[in-house]
């Protein structure tokens, strides 16, 4: 039995094989724009995240980085290229982008949409849908757009000038807004004259900790995110000396860093889970733990404890997190309970959706969990004209993953409405290739390999920065470090593509390759050829590339895993039957928008 | 272009019994024509030296002029290495190998290095037996200068403009069969299944031990009409017996039919699990290794594998007498008789 050929005439192919755009939920074409940054091409570079993701200043800053522990260099170096770091360069340093916006039609098409919830989900769907000439009314509770990323993200993470410019560079582009306006009712929005509706309005309730001692307490009881919003907002503007931050989340993180802000003086951060297992991102924890935030792991709240009618402290139970069957389960350590005083408790363990303002009667349902029934592909509802996306389709994500669903609602609602079918009209991704040869050995992206270890952006001290709420922590790269930086990107989107028939088996390839990715052997059934590689090829998700059989009755068998792009093996073939081509996919939008890499000029 | 090769490697690469990675075997870029056979005879010294275990400052690397004798750059950088004259590789080898009989010489050479203007260092280096793994890298061409005919293409063989080579050619295994050396094979750079245990077997023979390694020049010999191209190569070869490389302290486990396989023990205590593919073929017969020869010369073939062994005959030190410690670890006690005996010596001589 033999493994069948590679047909990378399919772009799903070289698709994966650009491991940081494939884990990007809005597929971010990364290494087109950092090779950009190296050439100090910084607006190029931003416009293509902007086509990508909306907010490249924002994600830039704050993303969840699904794509770093994907990048391909964190499976030959220490640690991946900062990729997202890297989007921060473009956004900070970029110049005028206006000559790159879409046009707006003066001429509406006659369609009117209502967007309820302005968080990157909805102004997604604005972005790509009024080029079209539809009529937008957004709706949002707040004075002001960005939904979670304005309310629940600290300003010394996020400034807020960062988030005003790319809100309102789609709020400009002629959305109409109904802000501080609360929709109650889906019912008489049903009942307005909109063709369809998009609901993006998140998960926006924060989940409490019914305690012994927790009515009692209730005045210094804050729930993470209403209380993170009433910062945001200037509502609340001090905390207790002694606070207990509960939950081992990012909001948790948040809530524990911003304290510090207010006059938190002892912040302890409590989690029942191991360090480990905590549900904050690794690069969150750090930046807590360098501001004097202890993690108190292993401990689960047992009450609040109050003196004359007010919070003195918590007791909690230490425990010890027990596998079975990869199921956790806290087991008490029998110890005494521990106690911690505390002026303010911050409950920051989870967030759940919440739609009591959708009545029954619209035809949307819901499953036993509350969530609403939506189709994976075109996020539609039960309801056809209504759609969800973002954190209120299938619970809290992420920003990237509300703009990655924010284009697939446009598609869907453009498609909808004109009448074509959502599924078998979907436009497929586009996708380009093309050589990079420029001359006998020369390519045009840099193939060397930078030996450089990740590069660290520096930090604000904290003298300053635990003063100071709005103060962003992080400085950014330098330029230089920038570079440098951006010379650790393997370029995984230029691909090493075999032709069989110019192939004269010479063994050049398989000998140069530093990675020793290249084995020339008979083919087989897939198991026994990744186990009789050069090296092994143990890593599943990563492909095979196997050529036809060669005339020496033996098959190119290349594992993608740890190939660095670096063009040796072409540059060391002497027919060029290896090429390193240039491949770029996109995700299809609703509407065109320009950008370097799908070939409209500013 | 590439000057530098990438520093990562595989990160799941195996070691071998001296917990070390093919890399630390490897040598610097390649600076030969892409495709030259010579790359994948270096590729090939990397891979055998490293699964024989060898470390890697005990081995020393000598080579004469040519791409061939450049290429010792590209493997083995962490080992000694003399890059000689032109032809005159035997030479030195033969020095250093009297100096210090402990390391492991690899001589690399080319056709022309060793059939023409080295010829007679090549033949005395043979008849001497010196313990040295000889390759020739061979490509029928004078490769470095421009692809010049050597002494070893073939009569009738093309050359790039056209011309045929009207001489006779050197068929340096018949050479060295006839001139008395203990270990003669022949194969082929696109080949490293067959190669690398050829080597290892090579390496661990005591004496001399060619290999004539038919190595493509892509740039000036790789055309139809060549007879040293991969085509011709390829369609021309006749395996003759199959190696399999047993290392000392290994139990040999393959079986084969008697007369058809046969088990040949070297002198380091490894052993070598021989399967013929010519049944008359017998390679520990002079004779018998001559005959196949040239009935394989006579079907117009190229018979590859090992074509001879003798892994009983003494090399140059045994004959010689020489001293086993290298001659930089001898004091000065050992090295001088001291003044007395000095004196004695001189008296008889009055
Ligand atoms: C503390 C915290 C920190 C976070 N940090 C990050 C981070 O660093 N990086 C990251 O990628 N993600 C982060 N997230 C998650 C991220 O903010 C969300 O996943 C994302 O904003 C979801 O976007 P969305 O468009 O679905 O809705 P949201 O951003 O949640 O916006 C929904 C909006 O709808 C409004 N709304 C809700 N109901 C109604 C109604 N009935 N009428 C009118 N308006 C309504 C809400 O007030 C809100 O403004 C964080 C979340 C929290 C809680
Ligand atoms: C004494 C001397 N004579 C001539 C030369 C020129 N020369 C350099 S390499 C070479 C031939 C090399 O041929 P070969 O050994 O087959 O090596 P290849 O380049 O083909 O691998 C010659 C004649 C020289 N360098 N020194
Ligand atoms: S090395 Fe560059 S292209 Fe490859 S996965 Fe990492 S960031 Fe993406
Ligand atoms: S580009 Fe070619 S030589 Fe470089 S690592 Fe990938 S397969 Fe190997
Ligand atoms: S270097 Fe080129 S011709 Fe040689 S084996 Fe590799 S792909 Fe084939
Ligand atoms: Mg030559």
């Amino acid at each position: 039995m033999s493994t069948s050929p590679t047909d990378i005439k399919n772009p799903e192919y070289f698709h994966k094989v650009v491991d940081c755009q494939y884990a990007c939920p809005a597929h971010t074409p990364v290494p087109e724009y950092i090779r950009l940054i190296s050439r100090q091409q910084y607006t190029e570079a931003y416009v293509i995240n902007w086509e990508s993701n909306v907010f490249p200043g924002v994600l830039g800053r704050t993303c969840d980085r699904p794509c770093e522990p994907a990048c391909r260099r964190g499976r030959v170096d220490e640690e991946p290229v900062a990729i997202c770091r890297l989007k921060r360069v473009a956004a900070d340093n970029k110049g005028d982008i206006s000559a790159w916006l879409p046009k707006i039609p003066d001429q509406k098409n006659g369609k009117k949409l209502a967007l309820i919830g302005a968080g990157p989900a909805s102004l997604t769907v604005a972005r790509d849908l009024l080029p079209l000439g539809y009529s937008i009314d957004l709706y949002d509770e707040n004075a002001k757009g960005g939904g979670f990323m304005r309310s629940q993200i600290p300003s010394f993470r996020l400034p807020v000038e960062v988030l005003d410019e790319e809100v309102n560079r789609v709020l400009d582009m002629g959305v109409s807004t109904l802000f501080s306006e609360r929709v109650d009712s889906l019912a008489s929005l049903l009942a307005k004259d909109y063709d369809a509706i998009f609901i993006g309005t998140g998960a926006p309730r924060g989940k409490d900790l019914n305690l012994p001692g927790r009515k009692e307490a209730d005045a210094n009881v804050h729930i993470g995110i209403e209380w993170l919003q009433s910062v945001a907002f200037e509502h609340s503007d001090k905390i207790g000396k002694k606070v207990i931050v509960l939950g081992g989340g990012n909001t948790a993180m948040d809530c524990s860093r911003t304290a510090r802000r207010l006059g938190g003086e002892q912040v302890t951060l409590t989690v029942r889970s191991t360090f480990d297992a905590m549900k904050a991102s690794p690069w969150e924890k750090e930046d807590a733990q360098r501001e004097g935030i202890p993690f108190l792991t292993d401990h689960t709240p047992l009450s609040f404890v109050c003196e004359n009618g007010r919070l003195v402290g918590m007791t909690f139970d230490k425990v010890k997190s027990v596998y079975e069957n990869g199921k956790r389960q806290l087991v008490s350590t029998g110890e005494e309970p521990v106690y911690i005083e505390a002026d303010d408790v911050l409950v920051a363990v989870g967030q759940e959706l919440s739609f009591p303002w959708i009545e029954k009667t619209t035809g949307i349902e819901f499953n036993e969990w509350g969530e609403p029934i939506v189709d994976k592909v075109t996020f539609q509802s039960t309801q056809p004209n209504v759609f969800f996306g973002g954190d209120a389709a299938f619970g809290p994500e992420n920003i990237i993953t509300a703009v990655a669903h924010g284009h697939q609602v446009a598609v869907s609602i453009d498609l909808f409405l004109k009448g074509k079918d959502m599924s078998l009209d979907r436009p497929a991704p586009g996708h380009r290739q093309f050589s990079t040869k420029m001359g006998i050995h020369e390519w045009s992206y840099d193939s060397s390999v930078s030996n450089d270890d990740r590069f660290a952006v520096p930090h604000l001290v904290n003298e300053v920065a635990l003063v100071d709420r709005r103060a962003e922590v992080e400085l950014g790269f330098d330029l230089q470090v920038a570079f440098d930086e951006a010379q650790r990107c393997l370029n995984c989107d230029v691909q090493t593509v075999f032709e069989e028939a110019k192939c004269i088996e010479c063994d050049s390839c398989v000998d140069i390759c530093p990675t020793s990715c290249i084995t020339f052997t008979r083919n087989e059934a897939e198991p026994a050829l990744r186990a009789k590689l050069t090296v092994p090829a143990e890593q599943l998700d990563q492909d095979l590339y196997i050529s036809q059989n060669l005339p020496t009755g033996r098959a190119m068998v290349k594992d993608e895993n740890i190939c660095l792009h670096c063009g040796l093996c072409a540059e060391r073939c002497p027919t060029a039957a290896w090429d390193m081509q240039q491949f770029n996919y996109s995700v299809s939008k609703a509407c065109h928008i320009p950008s370097p890499l799908n070939g409209s000029a500013a | 272009m590439s000057y530098l090769k990438p520093n990562f490697r595989h990160p799941q690469l195996p070691k071998n019994g001296l917990d070390l990675t093919r890399s630390s075997y490897e040598g610097l870029i390649s600076t030969l024509c892409a495709g030259c056979g010579h790359d994948s005879i270096s590729a090939a010294v990397i891979q055998a030296c490293w699964e024989l275990d060898l470390e890697p400052h005990r081995i020393a690397k000598v080579s004469g002029i040519g791409c061939s004798s450049k290429s010792p750059t590209y493997f083995l950088n962490k080992s000694h290495g003399f890059n000689s004259v032109h032809g005159r590789m035997p030479s030195v080898a033969t020095g250093a190998n009297v100096a210090n009989h402990e390391l492991t010489y690899i001589g690399v050479s080319g056709d022309g290095d060793s059939a023409s203007i080295g010829m007679g260092q090549f033949a005395h280096v043979v008849r001497r037996n010196l313990n040295m793994l000889y390759l020739v890298e061979n490509n029928g061409c004078y490769g470095l200068t421009k692809g010049q005919d050597s002494a070893t293409a073939d009569e009738g063989s093309k050359s790039r403009t056209g011309n045929e080579n009207p001489f006779e050619n050197i068929d340096l295994v018949g050479v060295a069969l006839e001139i008395g050396a203990t270990f003669v094979a022949r194969s082929f750079s696109g080949d490293k299944e067959q190669l690398v245990p050829l080597m290892k077997a090579a390496i661990s023979h005591r004496g001399f031990a060619l290999i004539d390694v038919i190595s493509p020049c892509v740039t000036f010999n790789n055309h139809h009409g060549s007879t040293k191209s991969y085509d011709y190569t390829r369609e021309h070869v006749q395996t003759g017996s199959i190696i399999d490389f047993v290392p000392p302290r290994e139990e040999i486990t393959a079986q084969y039919d008697a007369g058809e396989s046969m088990q040949l023990d070297l002198h380091d205590g490894s052993s070598l699990s021989l399967q013929k593919a010519q049944p008359n073929h017998d390679p520990t017969s002079r004779r018998s290794a001559t005959e196949a020869l040239l009935d394989s010369r006579e079907n117009n073939q190229i018979l590859t594998g090992l074509i001879y062994i003798d892994a009983q005959e003494p090399d140059f030190h045994e004959v010689m007498q020489l001293n086993d410690a290298p001659l930089n670890s001898l004091q000065q006690d050992q090295l001088c008789p001291g003044n007395e005996k000095l004196r004695s010596i001189n008296n008889v001589f009055r």
